[in-house]
């Protein structure tokens, strides 16, 4: 029915059975939807947070979404600046991820905020000394350019590159494509760094805040870290889980072990910076902040289990993993190490966002604890649904892995 | 980010006696009144009402003893967290009497503020606001009712502020800041609470901020609060803010 739209050289499921495999996410974006009317139409008393719970599940998912999504940036940044050729094979994939990510993360901001027609005074009555402002700037820049990135894919379709106006624009645009990595790659690295700065200029947050290097927190340039680490493990996730649900190879062996060693050997060194500036922290700032940092894990369940797993079972264990070649080359290992490295972020954002909000402040505050309302987790899900509906859409009718057909030619091993 | 003073300006602040409050929650409702707190929704509660000031009951785990806290902005001074993290400058600090202003219709409802508040002293309206029935009758026209999305707090009734400026203009004007006194002041059946500019020498406030006994919660943090509280109690200054009276610079 629609073979006519389909890439060449690919095979696809028949329309039907894909239509079918559609259903029960266009289902649960449906719930979603319905769950963000409610938090729009009647306001946020739809959700479970309070004056003291002010950021709950959105912002959690949002900063983890955006740093995993930060495989788009950083995967194009290593190919076309950094030159590593062999990744031309996943970055329309990343693109669309990275794309789905910040879309998705943008819209659950909309629902977030109290008065979403509002947003436009961030641009026009900026307070440029707000983390804030830093991170609506670059987050609405970089959609844009993900936007542009999005576009050529679109365009090579089979059907769309039949008017030659299309193939010309596509071609123009596929010239300045670099320029926009280049950009996109810039933006990244500021609002990433921006989001770790949200939480580390808090000085009335004790666990959160941390000391500047140059004009920014240290939370500034570990979430770049972190992102630019786990980017690289997700987009080879998102891979394999692609090959696996579509029963199809999409990529040669060496683009995953190029990205599960770059993701290794950045996680390393984030490894090591997290655990210096987790050093500094309990020995000076703290202290100086008048606070024993024994107290921030006195509350169960955040006690010191949780400094460890962030920091070893989910940092230094999967860095070591992808970053050693014996392991890195083991198929059992690879994949779980790449997904603990995708669950090491998370935990750090969960960390940041939730943990911080939790702690006492004043000495005659409870320890609070939070759970999401369903309005918030569907609306979430919402996104994880439009994530698979818009990347499925990708996979059939756009050529996201230009390997594919190669490989597909290639008898079975 | 560090507040800019207005040389010949205020800065407003008070000095709350914990010794002489007895939890009456008088301040809190004057102040609800004062400044069109709407009334609670049903399904509200202690977290997510609105609460400009709030009483806190300091208890110390199996004694019979009890001491109370009451609780507003504490109009950070020197470095304010709430104001550096705002996107869209909605929250400033007057030069001209160091009082922290929320402005809520450049609100986003972002929450950050929220975030960084650590006196958890603002309140966001996560419904409506509603007076049913009559209840409108009771609106200060004075001062503008809020939306559903925005933060609000304690202004220290700067409206109030704004009559004593136009009644000393008025008056042919003066060299020194207007005295005036905020509603939560006025309520107090105790006398607990004091007011004033702790830059005049010859203010009782500035007096109290002072002495010997006063304190200011989160020192530590640095963030230069304009509210002071006072008690020759040990057991309630410790468990108002950690420490015993001694302990570190008890005023500023």
């Amino acid at each position: 029915m629609d073979e006519r739209l389909l890439p060449r050289g690919r095979s696809r499921a028949p329309f039907g059975r894909f239509l079918l495999w559609l259903v029960p996410w266009a289902a649960l974006l449906g719930v979603g939807l319905y769950a963000a009317y409610l938090c729009l139409a009647l306001g946020l008393n739809q959700t479970n947070m309070d004056n003291r719970f002010a950021f709950g599940l959105w912002i959690y998912l949002d900063l983890t979404v955006i740093a995993l999504g930060a495989g788009a940036f950083f995967t194009g940044f290593l190919l076309y600046v950094m030159k590593k050729r062999e990744l031309a094979a996943v970055i329309n994939s990343a693109v669309v991820i990275g794309f789905i990510c910040y879309s998705g993360a943008v819209a659950i901001l909309a629902i977030d905020v109290g008065q979403p027609l509002r947003a436009w005074f961030t641009f026009w009555h900026p307070n440029v000394h707000s983390m804030l402002t830093e991170v609506t700037f670059c987050l609405t820049c970089y959609l844009t350019v993900l936007a542009i990135e999005y576009l050529p894919l679109l365009l090579r379709n089979r059907q769309i590159k039949k008017r030659p106006s299309m193939l010309v624009f596509e071609f123009e645009l596929h010239k300045v494509m670099a320029v926009f990595a280049l950009v996109g790659t810039f933006l990244s690295f500021f609002h990433q760094g921006s989001l770790g700065g949200l939480y580390g200029v808090l000085q009335g947050r004790p666990f959160a805040y941390r000391d500047s290097l140059a004009a920014w927190p240290s939370t500034f340039f570990l979430f770049i870290l972190s992102a630019a680490a786990v980017g690289p493990s997700f987009v080879l996730a998102t891979t394999w889980i692609v090959q696996k649900v579509s029963g199809r190879t999409l990529v040669k062996r060496e683009v995953f072990d190029l990205l599960a060693r770059v993701s290794g050997s950045l996680l390393l060194v984030y490894v090591l910076a997290k655990s210096v500036d987790t050093l500094v922290w309990i020995n000076h700032t703290s202290f100086a902040l008048g606070v024993d940092p024994a107290t921030f894990y006195a509350f169960a369940p955040f006690g010191t289990w949780a400094l460890f797993a962030e920091i070893v079972l989910l940092g230094l264990v999967p860095a070591l993993l992808l970053a050693l070649p014996r392991t890195r080359r083991n198929p059992r290992l690879l994949v779980p190490a790449a997904f603990l490295a995708c669950a090491g972020v998370a935990m750090n954002r969960f960390v940041m966002t939730v943990q911080t909000l939790a702690l006492p402040t004043l000495a005659f505050d409870p320890f609070l604890s939070y759970t999401p309302s369903w309005q918030e987790t569907a609306s979430f899900l919402a996104v994880v649904a439009y994530g698979v509906i818009l990347y499925s859409v990708s996979f059939r009718y756009l050529n996201l892995f230009p390997q594919e057909r190669e490989l597909a030619s290639l008898p079975e091993a | 980010m560090d507040a800019v003073r207005k040389p010949g300006g205020a800065r407003y602040g008070m000095v709350i006696d914990l010794d002489k409050c007895n939890g009456c929650g008088a301040c809190a409702v004057a102040c609800a009144v004062e400044n069109n707190v709407p009334p609670a929704p049903e399904r509200a509660n202690d977290r997510n009402g609105i609460t400009w000031m709030r009483v806190h009951r300091l208890e110390a785990k199996g004694e019979a003893r009890a001491a109370f806290l009451p609780l507003m902005c504490q109009h950070c001074g020197d470095k304010t967290p709430c104001v550096s993290v705002c996107p869209q400058n909605a929250v400033e600090v007057d030069p001209a009497s160091g009082i922290v202003a929320q402005v809520p219709v450049r609100c986003l409802g972002c929450r950050y503020c929220m975030a960084a508040c650590p006196y958890h002293a603002r309140s966001f309206n996560w419904w409506d606001p509603d007076w049913p029935g009559r209840l409108t009758e009771t609106l200060n026209p004075e001062v503008s009712t809020r939306t559903r999305g925005v933060v609000e707090k304690c202004t220290l009734c700067s409206h109030r502020l704004q009559a004593a400026q136009d009644a000393q203009a008025a008056n042919g004007g003066g060299t020194k800041p207007p005295v005036y006194t905020p509603a939560c002041v006025e309520a107090c059946p105790a006398g607990a609470i004091v007011f004033g500019d702790l830059d005049d020498p010859e203010s009782e406030a500035a007096r109290l901020a002072k002495a010997p006994g006063s304190f200011r919660l989160l020192e530590r943090l640095g963030t230069g609060a304009k509210v002071y509280y006072r008690t020759g109690r040990d057991w309630v200054r410790r468990l108002a803010d950690g420490r015993a009276a001694g302990d570190g610079r008890t005023h500023g």
